[in-house]
Order: C-alpha cells, then sequence, then structure tokens
C-alpha cells in the first residue's frame, strides 16, 4: 500500500504551496471575483465525489481540452497514479484552504505592517512574520488534507479506475477485497494498516502543531 | 527637515494639514479624533492620502499630483507604535534585529550593544514578548526601531497604553534619543506634561487643521492654544541648575530669579525645562512675605483672557520667561489686574513635580 501512501504525500505536497496562497488571498485581499474564488475552492466539497471524479475525466482524460494539451508534453494523467494524486489534491484542497485561512485570519496585520516599516518587502513580511505564525494552522491542515488524501474513494475511482499496482489506493483495494468470497481477511488485515498509518499522521502532526503554536504564542 | 501637506477625508471631518518637521523632536499634539494618527501614518507610508505631499531631506516619499509613492518597506521610517507590536514568535533579541537585516549596508547605525545600554534591556534579550511588562515591551519596541537604522523615528503615543510610573519610566528615554543619539522624531501625543518634556517644535492640530506651530516654550505658553484643555494648562520655563541644597531641594536659576524644587538628578550647570502647571500659580500685587511658598517670580501681566466659566487664564512676562496663571474672574477683578500691571506668580516648591522637569532647552 506505498502506492496510497504515495498518491497522499504527492497530493497533499503538491496542494499546499497553492492553498497557502489562496488562504493568504482569500484572508488579506479585497479583489473582484473574490466570492467566486470562494466558492470554486469549495465546490469539490459540497459536489458528490463522483461528480468531481466525472469532471476531472473530462477535462483532464486524454480526450478532454486540458489532458489533451498535456499529452502533447508527455503528462498523463488519466488512469496513472498521479491522476489518482490529481484527485485526492483536489478533494483535500478545500479543508486545507478552510484551516489556513482561520489561522491566516488570526494573525494580527499590525504586526505586518510593523514589519514593513521595518524594512521588509512583502514577501519579506510573509516568510518572516505571517508563515512561523501560522504554522500551527498550516500543519492541521496538511494533515487534515493527507487524511482526506489518504481516504478518497469517490472521484479516485471514477477518474482512474481501480487498477491493481497502478491506481488502486487502499480504500478502492479494501472495497475490492469485499467484493471476492473470501476477501475478508486481506481487507482485515488494510484496514489494520490504514488505521496505523492515521494514527502515526495524527500523533505526529499534534506535536508539531503544538511545537510551532509555543513559538507562535511567544512562550 | 520632513515637510508634509496633506488632505484626506476622515469619518465627520476632513484632514487638511501642512507643516514642518525641523530637527529635534517634533509633537503632533491634539485631542484625540483630529487627525493626528493619519498624519503619521501617511508619512510612513502606512495610510495613502487623498491628496498630499510628503518629502524628507528633499527625497519625496509621497506625492499624489504626480502619482509618487514610496512603499512603506522603502522609507526607512523607525516606527514605534502605541502598543508595541513585537514579533511574538520572536526573541526580544530577534525582534531588534529585525530591521538590520533590510537596511541599507552603508546607512549610519546603532550598534546593538549601545542601544541594549541606552534602554537597559540587557535582561530581557533572550526572553519572548509574551514575557514581559508593558514598559518593557515599549523599551524594545523603541529599540527595534533605533536599530532598523532609520532616517527619522516615528512615535504614535507610544506612552498612552501605559499608566502612570510606566509613562514616566519610559520618557526619559525618548530624551536621551533625541539628547544621545539626536535622530530626528516625529512624536504625536495629546498629554501637555509629554509635550513640555520633549518636543523642539510643537504643531498643534484641531479638527484636521493645523491651529498653531513654535517651539514649545511659545505654545505652551500661550493661552489661546489649550488643545488638552485649560486643566492641563502650564507654560515652559528654561533653567539653569545652580546647586543642591542638604535639605532635599535642587535650586535653580531662571533668567536671575532663584527657584527652588525637590532634588533632581542633574549636575549644576545643566540646563533643565520645566512646566508651572497654570493652576499651582498663586498671583499676589505685593511681594508677599512670612509665606510658605519658596518660589516667587516678579511679573507684569500680559493679557487676561477670560473663558465662559468662572475661571480667567493670566499671562506674566517673568525674568524667567512667561507664566500663566489660572485664577478666578472673580481675584482678577479684586487685584484690579489689567496687562501691564505689576505682579508677582506664586509656585510651591512641591507643586513641581518631577516629571514636569525635563533635560535640555
Amino acid at each position: 500500500m506505498m502506492l496510497s501512501l504515495r498518491v497522499s504525500v504527492w497530493a497533499t505536497l503538491a496542494a499546499l504551496p497553492l492553498a497557502v496562497f489562496t488562504a493568504y488571498a482569500l484572508a488579506r485581499w479585497q479583489f473582484p471575483g473574490k466570492q467566486i474564488v470562494n466558492s470554486l475552492v469549495h465546490l469539490p466539497l459540497i459536489l458528490p465525489p463522483v461528480v468531481t471524479g466525472y469532471l476531472l475525466l473530462m477535462l483532464f482524460g486524454t480526450k478532454g481540452p486540458v489532458g489533451g494539451a498535456l499529452q502533447q508534453i508527455g503528462i498523463v494523467f488519466a488512469f496513472r497514479w498521479t491522476g489518482a494524486a490529481l484527485a485526492a489534491a483536489i478533494m483535500a484542497f478545500p479543508l486545507m484552504v478552510r484551516a489556513i485561512r482561520l489561522s491566516v485570519e488570526a494573525v494580527d496585520p499590525k504586526l505586518e505592517q510593523a514589519a514593513a516599516t521595518l524594512g521588509a518587502s512583502r514577501l519579506m513580511c510573509f516568510a518572516t512574520i505571517t508563515l512561523p505564525m501560522i504554522l500551527p494552522g498550516l500543519i492541521a491542515g496538511a494533515v487534515l488534507g493527507f487524511a482526506k488524501a489518504m481516504g478518497e474513494f469517490g472521484a479516485t475511482i471514477t477518474f482512474v479506475s481501480s487498477i491493481p499496482g497502478q491506481t488502486q489506493t487502499l480504500p478502492s483495494a479494501i472495497y475490492t477485497f469485499l467484493q471476492v468470497p473470501g476477501g475478508e481477511t486481506a481487507a482485515l488485515r488494510l484496514t489494520l494498516v490504514s488505521i496505523a498509518i492515521a494514527l502515526t499522521a495524527l500523533l505526529l502532526s499534534e506535536l508539531l502543531a503544538r511545537r510551532a503554536a509555543d513559538r507562535a504564542g511567544g512562550r | 527637515m520632513l515637510t508634509v501637506t496633506l488632505q484626506h477625508a476622515l469619518p465627520g471631518f476632513g484632514l487638511d494639514v501642512q507643516f514642518e518637521a525641523p530637527p529635534g523632536v517634533t509633537v503632533l499634539f491634539g485631542r484625540s479624533g483630529t487627525g493626528k494618527t493619519t498624519v503619521i501614518q501617511a508619512v510612513a507610508g502606512l495610510l495613502r492620502p487623498d491628496q498630499g505631499r510628503v518629502a524628507l531631506e528633499g527625497e519625496v516619499l509621497c506625492d499624489t499630483s504626480r502619482s509618487q509613492w514610496l512603499p512603506p518597506h522603502k522609507r526607512r521610517m523607525g516606527y514605534v507604535f502605541q502598543e508595541g507590536r513585537l514579533f511574538p514568535h520572536l526573541t526580544v533579541r530577534q525582534n531588534l534585529l529585525f530591521g538590520q537585516w533590510f537596511a541599507p549596508r552603508d546607512a549610519k547605525r546603532e550598534s546593538l550593544d549601545r542601544v541594549v545600554e541606552l534602554l537597559g534591556i540587557g535582561p530581557l534579550l533572550q526572553r519572548r514578548p509574551g514575557h514581559l511588562s508593558g514598559g518593557e515591551k515599549q523599551r524594545v519596541a523603541i529599540g527595534r526601531a533605533l536599530l532598523s537604522a532609520p532616517r527619522m523615528i516615528l512615535a504614535d503615543e507610544p506612552l498612552s497604553a501605559l499608566d502612570e510610573a510606566r509613562k514616566a519610566e519610559i520618557l526619559p528615554y525618548f530624551e536621551r534619543l533625541r539628547d544621545e543619539i539626536g535622530i530626528p522624531m516625529l512624536y504625536v501625543s495629546h498629554s501637555a506634561a509629554e509635550v513640555a518634556r520633549l518636543a523642539t517644535t510643537v504643531v498643534v492640530l484641531q479638527d484636521g487643521k493645523v491651529q498653531r506651530q513654535g517651539t514649545a516654550a511659545e505654545v505652551l505658553g500661550d493661552s489661546a492654544v489649550m488643545p488638552a484643555g485649560v486643566r492641563a494648562a502650564g507654560a515652559l520655563l528654561q533653567a539653569r541648575v545652580a546647586r543642591h541644597h542638604s535639605d532635599g531641594l535642587t535650586e535653580l536659576d531662571a533668567g536671575g530669579v532663584p527657584l527652588f524644587l525637590p532634588q533632581i538628578a542633574k549636575a549644576p550647570g545643566s540646563v533643565v525645562r520645566i512646566r508651572i502647571s497654570a493652576h499651582e500659580v498663586i498671583l499676589s500685587r505685593q511681594r508677599p512675605e512670612g509665606l510658605s511658598a519658596l518660589n516667587i517670580l516678579p511679573g507684569t501681566v500680559e493679557h487676561i483672557r477670560s473663558g465662559a466659566g468662572p475661571g480667567a487664564m493670566v499671562s506674566l512676562t517673568t525674568p524667567a520667561g512667561r507664566v500663566l496663571a489660572r485664577i478666578t474672574r472673580r481675584s482678577a477683578r479684586a487685584l484690579g489686574l489689567e496687562p501691564g500691571a505689576e505682579c508677582h506668580a506664586v509656585v510651591k516648591t512641591v507643586s513641581i513635580a518631577p516629571e514636569d522637569v525635563g533635560s535640555g532647552g
């Protein structure tokens, strides 16, 4: 089940920078179309996952407008593990943005002003003040996203199906085992693995988040 | 020299000011809600004025008529905020050094050691802001601004969030910035006591307009300008420390007149400025005798200004400088006070509080 881990880790890592940027923009900036962006970000959370998967298939399939173009330069998502990662990332994205946005809103913009008067450009303000202070929220968002990516089923199976060794993630493997007689043992084994991964991730994030919160809180 | 011309719409009134801040400390003095903070934020670049021009030493920081705008991080203005605004995730030391990363290499800068020594914050360096008292935070904030190699310090009511004891603790540090570092400063305040201690130049703001601009002695001695209200009125005298007496008094020489006050920690010969609260002054036509008050300043009535209430503000010219006295209109009539009348101002020694005595001219 290293495949499932790989899919989730990549999905989380790829979505994180964009999630931080989106969260910062939604929390701090006023721009036209802000509500539309906000709705688009939340769409995967509201839509049935199967619909999201189908939309992805239409867009990123080898005959889709985006997938076709990407195929020209050798990038294929459909029915590959990368596709599973893309589906997981898109499903995890809204959860990550929500968690990070909350922590950006908790950072006093007055501190960013103070950093500016001390000579820090906007980018430096973000790197030295905002980013360290939102670190607990960022970790929480990443873990939430990771968990969502691990558990993603509907969009993944619609977009990339469940090909053993290629696109068969943990949930789809469990589901497949349960469809055949005598597969319960295998399913139970996978369930235990799943629980172990979840617990490890949770404990690790708790540890990191607490340390980051101590720093950000000035203790 | 900082030159400022600003127009900006604020809720309820329009700000329309023009002033210059020569070297030394320029205090923007006025009641709260007269637009002082808006002015200082526009100078720092934290606020874009509707119209205006700000220039420092000939360099234009903002000119709306030519769409010129220098962002705050390029202005090199050391800003001391009302509530400190230290970075909670950094230690005191890291806070202090924050601005040094961004200052130009060739900028004239103070060393960390000197600033730490000047502000007495050595024991705090390894702590985080969450563990500091209000006064300590403000001292670190001053140091942080100073260490960013600023061309000017901007201070927006830096004492208003502190209690009286802490205010008295922090004020001397601003005096040291003025006298020892010699950095130009724009300081926003609504307190006459702070103006008396710090200002070389005072710009009085009222309802978004500059009501008066002048030296601290001129503005505080002018009974027509009372932005902090008549109760806070009081003229500023300059004097030289003559000698310390063994009974706990310090004798000053104010234009040839001896003045006694509770002992101050200043060497004989040094120049001090003292604020004489108008309501602590008693007037007498004859030179009083058999009186417990030690300070008697002979003078001449310059003018008398009566308000709507029972009080009157008398300005006197004395050899020590102008003195304001707040008395009742009834007393003014009974004494026959009128412009040109000879008169003595009587000031109790103990009415001159230590926080009314500052250093320098």
